[in-house]
């Protein structure tokens, strides 16, 4: 699981913007030139509120989105141009997603051994049917079902069982990089932890790295390494899940980690937490620039706002 | 202290729901006490028979829903300001649905965007009940439901009650299923995972602003979650349910800081506090039976890893532990051996305790 540090990103994003087109007089721009880096074998969580534009980034950096502008590089080829024959290749067989929620993202006509390995039939990943049968019983196993779920179809399984599914077809492929996109909400707590759980075994076992995308901080801060908050399609704030449960600077951040309620009635009884309006905080967010604050603590704004807000986080 | 009014008073609640794979017997007799202007949550996973307990309530159970025994006594003042009992599952839906539903018991459902009619301006759908249940004149509806507007903060309400639920964001909509639920001055309101589909910052705004009107207008409040960060922060009382049955009761401070059912230890220890340390999240292993095939002894057994051998014969009482705190299991019964939660939970209640003082 430890993150390596000194190698080359695995994956780079520098000032991807994602537009969409809804009329001819209006665009919704849904990312606005963000930046971040994941190392191979570490976890970057983005979290933000919904419509913050953490799922765009995810579908924009595994191409299911063109890119508006920006670069995105994926093991040092850049995967937002035009895709060549071998980029393609690479990006479809190298980075891999899970979804939200499982039930639309299974094919509910399909047996999960065949979901499982349409991967290795697209790409021609095995020589004899054998083998393709043995490395999804190989598969299953991991994830914590067992080979004899092969020929059942989705909608016999739990939702939590659905949801290895999903990531089981993810493994196949033996990825550099799973982009799981929520793929916690739509489950019970204590579900949530048994994936969450089995999402870390796997990257301790495989080394890959993941960016995990959800809204809620909890289960985020358990898992990544580094952070980035996202609002209105900006990347406020980024740093290591220490330095941002630590020391939130930006206050869009701060509201975000206050609003967690936490299992103890007596504190949470009394607690305010703090609110943040951006249309009436007077922050804008096309004007400033990413400011360091310690470490890989990075926040976005004006100096004057960093000044602000670093001097009442200090006091 | 006077005599507190008990409001709503469901006893060995028992529904089974005859499927095309057999019979699921969803309750397995469920008992909730809720007092006037308190606040109770229910706790518990899919398909432990949460929502289906306060659809029985409501007199809203599916037509394939058998009730096997059981009483849903629910009193609310009439018109002339007296109290009225009706027992729930003796009426006929005719008459639940012109007198209580909506008029006395109201319900927040989960998803804004599918308790709202789409093609219908929200003015409209608030004045909808009042109109129906009240039967004041449209002019009079439409000034109450401006009122009610701006109660749950939505400014410009003039101009909203022209609004479509899809030009409204989630949070707005979630406001206006509450002015909805809120229209007809009801006695009890049911709130089913109110905030789930929110976001943090915004299920916090929602979350206060029940509290407040439950305070302004002394109000009871169900609430049905699977988020304990919520029940601390709202509920007076907490009812552990699983497998169809209430497993712990307590207040919230008894339940959260001495709990005693070993499935609330799992459900304490699964969540993730901010302070844990740890790089493994407490699971509890398995997953909830499938009360198609009823466990016999008691259901939470086979996941329970201090399960005594009479756990898988015979479903343990209700023990006492305080006035207003018990739970079901067989650990509580004074031949059992001394069992104590788990350490990790214990050091995390203490913690919890410090943080509170």
């Amino acid at each position: 699981m430890a993150a390596d540090y000194s190698a080359e990103p695995i994956l780079k994003v520098e000032n991807l913007s994602q537009y969409f087109k809804v009329s001819r007089d209006f665009t919704v721009k849904a990312v606005d030139g963000v930046s971040f880096e994941i190392y191979p074998g570490e976890v970057y969580g983005l979290v933000g509120e919904s419509g913050s534009g953490k799922s765009t980034i995810g579908r924009a950096v595994i191409r299911l989105y063109t890119p508006t502008a920006g670069k995105v590089s994926f093991k040092g080829r850049e995967i937002s141009g035009k895709l060549t024959n071998e980029a393609r290749d690479e990006l479809r067989t190298r980075m891999m997603m899970i979804f939200q929620d499982p039930m639309a993202s299974l094919n509910p006509r399909k047996t999960v051994g065949d979901i499982i390995g349409e991967g290795l039939d697209i790409h021609k990943m095995y020589a004899t049917k054998e083998e393709r049968k043995e490395k999804i019983d190989n598969i299953l196993k991991k994830v914590g079902l067992s080979p004899e779920h092969y020929n059942r179809y989705p909608h016999q399984f739990s939702g939590g069982q659905r949801q290895r599914v999903g990531i089981a077809r993810a493994l196949i492929m033996n990825p550099d990089l799973i982009i799981a996109d929520e793929c916690i909400s739509a489950l019970d707590v204590s579900i949530q932890a048994q994936v969450v759980n089995l999402l870390k075994d796997i990257q301790e076992e495989t080394g890959s790295a993941y960016l995990f995308i959800a809204h809620d901080l909890s289960m985020v801060k358990y898992i990544s390494d580094r952070i980035g908050v996202l609002h209105l399609g900006h990347l406020l704030e980024t740093g290591t899940t220490d330095e941002i449960f630590a020391n939130p600077v930006h206050p869009y951040t701060r509201s975000l980690i206050s609003a967690i309620p936490l299992p103890n009635p007596e504190v949470e009884k009394k607690r305010v937490s703090e609110t943040y309006d951006y249309y009436t905080s007077g922050i804008d967010y096309n004007v400033g620039s990413n400011h360091l604050i310690e470490g890989t603590h990075y926040v976005f704004g004006t100096d004057e706002e960093i000044a602000r807000w670093t001097g009442k986080a200090g006091a | 202290m006077e005599e507190k009014d008990k409001i709503l008073d469901i006893k060995d609640l028992d529904v089974s729901f005859r499927t095309s794979a057999g019979t699921v017997h969803a309750l397995r007799g469920v008992n909730i006490d809720l007092y006037r202007g308190e606040t109770v949550a229910i706790v518990g996973e899919s398909g432990s028979g949460k929502s289906v307990s306060m659809k029985a309530a409501m007199g809203l159970l599916a037509s394939n829903a058998v009730v096997n025994g059981g009483q849903i006594l629910f009193r609310y003042k009439n018109e002339a300001g007296e109290i009225e009992e009706a027992d729930i599952l003796k009426k006929d839906k005719k008459w639940i649905r012109r007198n209580i539903n909506g008029r006395h018991m109201a319900m927040v459902f989960q998803d804004p965007m599918t308790s709202l009619d789409p093609t219908m301006q929200i003015g409209k759908q608030i004045t909808e009940g009042i109109i129906a249940h009240l039967g004041v004149s449209k002019k009079e509806a439409e000034e109450r439901a401006k009122a009610l507007l701006e109660e749950v903060g939505i400014t410009d309400a003039e101009k909203r009650m022209r609004n479509y639920p899809h030009q409204l964001s989630g949070g707005m909509r979630q406001r206006v299923v509450i002015a909805i639920a809120l229209s007809c001055d009801p006695d009890l309101l049911i709130c089913d995972e109110p905030t789930t589909a929110l976001d943090v910052t915004i299920q916090t705004m929602i979350l206060n602003l029940i509290l407040k009107v439950q305070k302004e207008r002394g109000i009871s409040v169900i609430y049905i979650t699977h988020d304990l960060g919520v029940v601390a922060k709202v509920a007076d009382y907490v009812n552990v349910m699983y497998a169809g049955k209430i497993v712990e009761v307590g207040n919230v401070n008894e339940v959260f800081y001495e709990p005693a059912h070993p499935y609330t230890w799992g459900l304490l220890s699964a969540m993730p506090d901010l302070e844990t340390e740890d790089s493994r999240l407490y699971t509890i292993p398995g997953s909830p039976p499938n009360l198609l095939h009823e466990p016999k002894g008691d259901a939470f057994a086979a996941r329970n890893e201090y399960a005594l051998a009479i756990d898988e014969k015979e479903h343990p009482p209700m023990f006492k532990i305080t006035e207003t705190h018990s739970a079901a299991t067989w650990l509580l019964d004074p031949r059992a051996p001394k069992v104590e939660m788990p350490e990790e939970l214990k050091r995390r209640i203490e913690r919890m305790r410090k943080e509170a003082e």
